[in-house]
């Protein structure tokens, strides 16, 4: 599983850090980071919820 | 279960098509929308958009590709919905042609709420379709002056896109303050502020008396000159295609907490279910207003609402049904600032800053409803308005929440 992120898109409303927060992370400078590109099995559920809660829908999954 | 048919292409409709397949539904799903193209997605209409900075193409929620093989949605546009007979599974099209269905989805949105007397203005505008806001784009041009109607979500990010394109603005708001209803009057304030802030002027609990050519006059006599106005004063729920149906309809359809549609008796149908901004559902994660018990009734017309509340339409329709008790969430960006808000302030007793200063801009504020804390308000701080939204979902007592805030 490899995260995309279209951060032209991506507008830090952060409701992926909330579903995910090991993976996703907006810092006080206002953008997000992605914390860890390729999580593990583990993380697919929370991962997936980020996708379907991002607003601007920035974020895609591969694998 | 072999047809569904889902009517209303937006981001309701599109979220309970994708949910189904991802689900693994394999039959034929046909999706009815009255507007033209392919379902495109409405926050930028009244930002990006509006501003020019994206093109119609960037605000596709879905390509034409991934619509017709992908998901296998056959698309009627250009079609509306005129009549549902329940008991014949039949939709029938303002074109006489008739959709027959095992199960639907009624997604049908809400409309611009207008006033009829803006049409005495030369031009007058709403912001609810990729239609509307390219209509409008041309309008903003540097030094034009706006008027605004309306301070709500739509009013307020209009305002400030035309402010960013260098027009003169004023919002009226017939309400004390912006977004009372949503926020309560000190946080409503506060946010109003904002405007002020940006060179916007906002004038409060005054109305429109009356519109003419060129210009608004209020009710307090003030005549303010206007080469463009723009009206947001909400939206109303499209459900009059409904009306002889035996569905119950009262600020929109009434649907159960699985999402399906009630009858004018109140009884669930089992292959209706309503999504979106047309649908109003009981949230047993909060209590209404009257001490009864009940679940707080809600139609929340906001983009996160129609994306989860379809998923749950869609599980009821593949017969693996759960409650849908969301906390709700909006956001709403203005100027250089981002107001966000989890959870529902109805009822609420007290509302507490625990982070930042209004007076600067940028804030968290935390509602207490009883012993709980039922909603958070940010401003410009995303991250440390966000584990608020965890500690909602957990239903977390407010000396929980203090303590999260580090006031404890």
């Amino acid at each position: 599983m490899k995260i995309a992120v279209d951060f032209d898109r991506c507008q830090s409303n952060a409701l992926c850090m909330s579903a995910a927060p090991d993976v996703f992370e907006v810092r006080d400078d206002g953008y997000l980071y992605v914390l860890i590109e390729e999580p593990g099995e583990e993380l697919r559920a929370r991962v997936e919820e980020a996708v379907r809660l991002c607003p601007t829908q920035a974020i895609t999954l591969e694998g | 279960m072999n047809q569904v048919v889902i009517v209303g292409a937006s981001l309701a409709g599109l979220r309970t098509a994708e949910a189904l397949r991802d689900a693994g539904f394999d039959g034929r799903l046909t999706m009815v929308g009255d507007e033209t193209g392919l379902p495109y997605d409405r926050p930028p209409l009244s930002k990006q958009f509006l501003r020019g900075e994206w093109d119609a193409d960037r605000i596709l929620l879905r390509s034409h590709a991934e619509l017709s093989e992908r998901l296998k949605i056959e698309l009627l546009t250009g079609a509306r919905a005129a009549h549902l007979r329940i008991d014949e599974h039949a939709i029938e099209l303002d074109d006489g042609r008739v959709v027959a269905f095992d199960q639907a989805v009624i997604a049908t949105g809400a409309r611009a709420r207008t006033l009829p007397a803006a049409a005495s203005h030369r031009s007058a505008h709403v912001v609810r379709t990729m239609h509307d806001s390219a209509r409008l784009r041309p309008c903003l041009t540097a030094g034009a002056k706006i008027v605004v109607v309306g301070a709500g979500f739509i009013g307020a990010e209009v305002a400030a896109s035309a402010n960013a394109l260098g027009c003169d603005v004023t919002i009226v708001e017939a309400a004390p303050v912006p977004l009372e209803r949503q926020l309560g009057l000190v946080m409503g304030a506060a946010c109003g502020a904002l405007h002020e802030r940006h060179g916007v002027t906002l004038i409060c609990g005054t109305a429109v008396e009356r519109f003419e050519q060129r210009s608004v006059v209020l009710t307090d006599g003030t005549v303010l000159s206007a080469d463009h106005v723009i009206v947001g004063v909400g939206a109303q729920p499209n459900t009059e295609w409904l009306t002889s149906s035996g569905l119950l309809l009262a600020d929109g359809l009434h649907v159960d907490s699985h999402c399906r549609a009630l009858t004018s008796g109140g009884v669930p149908v089992d292959h209706l279910v309503g999504v979106g901004d047309v649908a109003r559902f009981p949230n047993h994660r909060y209590q209404s207003l009257d001490g009864s018990g009940a679940p707080l009734s809600m139609r929340i017309e906001h983009w996160t609402n129609a994306a989860e509340m379809a998923i749950h339409a869609a599980r009821t329709l593949l017969g693996q049904g759960t409650g849908y008790e969301p906390v709700p969430y909006f956001w709403s960006d203005q100027y250089t600032h981002k107001i966000q808000f989890f959870g529902r302030a109805d009822g609420f007793e007290e509302v507490r800053v625990v982070d930042g200063d209004p007076a600067d801009g940028a804030w968290v504020a935390l509602y207490r409803r009883g012993d709980h804390l039922v909603a958070a308000l940010g401003v410009s701080k995303i991250r440390a308005l966000i584990p608020f939204r965890q500690l909602l979902l957990n239903q977390a007592g407010w000396d929980q929440a203090l303590h999260a805030a580090g006031l404890t």
